[in-house]
């Protein structure tokens, strides 16, 4: 278990490391075509950073605005906040705020900067599902989330496609406009170099593969939250028994948006199963790996 | 004078290492010291409760003397123990199994079963016993990140003369271990 969570982190660090050289080559191939290619890469970075940087810091306020949670009373919700203050106890966590979401789907989901400024919200649907140690289980997942700074790290990942994103989107825009500079320089010799075509595939394909490699950092760090989970509550079986009930269920989580949708325990919006050659495609952008994956892992532990 | 400039960044940065491997281990000790001391909180906690559900018990079922009666000879037992962790450990076992036949009693009460107070009671121990095995859990990982850094090179050679010692881990003794009878 403590490997599995070593090695994941490790290869987590590995994507982001190929991100960033993937934004470099972006940043690389505007240089090549249209020139201020340094300039532009950090001018991107800065936006997409910023624009990064401010949900972050509001990213608890606004993940419960959009879900509409409440906070969950601990009268009512007395099993609920137990749970929870007994997971902080077994985490050395301090305890987040808690809230309810009104939705019969059951899933839940964690957000917040760091673990002192973390929220964690389950579903009405959630509650009444599972007994006490799948609850225990999921809830596990989601405080793990917490501690292990997910906030953060797609935060990062998605100020890199977003850099990536505005860099292609402005290389293509000025090549079409201005002409790039091959062409300025250019004569019938500067037409045929080849970094350019490499540059102008990379600025087409490279938005693509960012979101693929986002969804893959994604999937990673929903299966480390998962082992996680596990080393928390030292008790496997509750967190599988949590999943199968999920698989098993087919109700179609409402409050939940595409923007909010990687911070789920399950894929919310998973109502449609397509089959055939698409489904993979398709797959590849999944936030969250198959539930009988995850279940499968979680058994070898 | 480039040797002697060498010669002095050399001792900079050892000094500024041992400093940071002390602060670690410094940390790390005292994270175990606090949490060996959050174990008895959650005890306490526990024991705190007993009278309440007693009380409760004794509305419904009051002829239910001698389970109710065991209940409270433990909780007082466990007070009164000495503070090694065995005594503890005994103590502790005790209260379980007093505390698991008053839960069974509540079977055969349905109006005990159905009080509010009763169940909030049930809930709230039941996350209590969760509390003190999520406490110990705690210090035997505090425990374990401890003994790693103390262990590990570089800081192993450290270690010794600064006096840092392995601490053990928290143990189910063989009593616990035993499978506790339910009887109705």
């Amino acid at each position: 278990m403590f490997d599995q969570i070593r090695a994941n982190k490790r290869k987590s660090a590995a994507l982001i490391a190929v991100f960033v050289l993937l934004l470099a080559a972006v940043g690389a191939a505007i240089g090549v075509l249209i020139g201020y290619g340094l300039i532009a890469t950090i001018v991107a970075l800065v936006f997409a950073g910023s624009m990064a940087a401010l949900s972050y810091w509001k990213a608890d306020a606004i993940a419960l605005k959009v879900s509409r949670a409440k906070p969950a009373d601990p009268d009512q919700y007395r099993r609920l906040h137990n749970l929870v203050e007994g997971l902080c106890i077994a985490s050395g966590l301090p305890k987040p705020g808690v809230y309810i979401v009104e939705d019969p789907a059951p899933n839940a989901f964690a957000t917040g900067r760091d673990p002192k400024h973390a929220a964690i919200a389950v579903t009405t649907g959630l509650l009444e599902k599972m007994n006490r140690v799948e609850l225990e289980g999921v809830l596990a997942h989601e405080l793990s989330h917490v501690r292990n700074y997910d906030i953060l790290v797609s935060t990062l990942v998605v100020t890199l496609v977003g850099s990536i994103a505005i860099l292609t989107d402005l290389g293509i825009r000025m090549m079409w406009w201005n002409g790039g500079r091959v062409r300025r320089e250019g004569d019938r010799e500067d037409s045929g170099n080849p970094l350019a075509y490499i540059g102008f595939a990379l600025l087409i394909f490279a938005p693509i593969l960012a979101k693929l490699m986002q969804a893959a950092v994604s999937r990673k760090r929903e299966t480390l939250a998962d082992v996680s989970a596990c080393q928390m509550t030292r008790y496997p079986p509750g967190l599988i028994s949590a999943l199968e009930k999920l698989r098993d269920d087919t109700t179609v989580t409402h409050s939940a948006t595409t923007a909010t949708a990687h911070l789920w325990i399950e894929q919310p919006m998973s109502g449609v199963a397509d089959r055939g050659k698409l489904s993979r495609l398709h797959s590849m952008f999944d936030t969250h790996p198959p539930l009988e994956e995850r279940i499968e892992l979680l058994r070898e532990l | 004078m480039a040797t002697l400039l060498i010669v002095i960044a050399i001792v900079v940065l050892l000094v500024l290492f041992s400093v940071f491997m002390y602060n670690g281990l410094i940390r790390r000790r005292n994270q175990v010291e606090n949490a060996w001391a959050q174990i008895d909180v959650q005890l306490k906690r526990r024991i705190d409760l007993i009278p309440n559900l007693v009380e409760t018990v004794k509305a419904y079922a009051a002829h239910e003397k001698e389970t109710l009666d065991a209940v409270i000879k433990a909780r007082n037992a466990a007070i009164a123990a000495p503070s090694n962790p065995v005594a503890q450990a005994e103590a502790d076992g005790a209260i379980t199994g007093a505390l698991r036949q008053v839960f069974a009693l509540s079977e055969a009460y349905p109006d005990l079963k159905a009080n509010q107070n009763f169940l909030a009671l049930q809930e709230e121990l039941t996350a209590t016993e969760g509390r003190v095995s999520y406490a110990r859990q705690f210090y035997n990982d505090a425990t374990l990140s401890y003994n790693n850094k103390l262990q590990q090179f570089p800081t192993v050679i450290f270690a010794n003369m600064m006096h840092f010692q392995k601490r053990e881990y928290f143990q189910a003794d063989a009593l616990s271990r035993e499978v506790p009878k339910v009887q109705f």
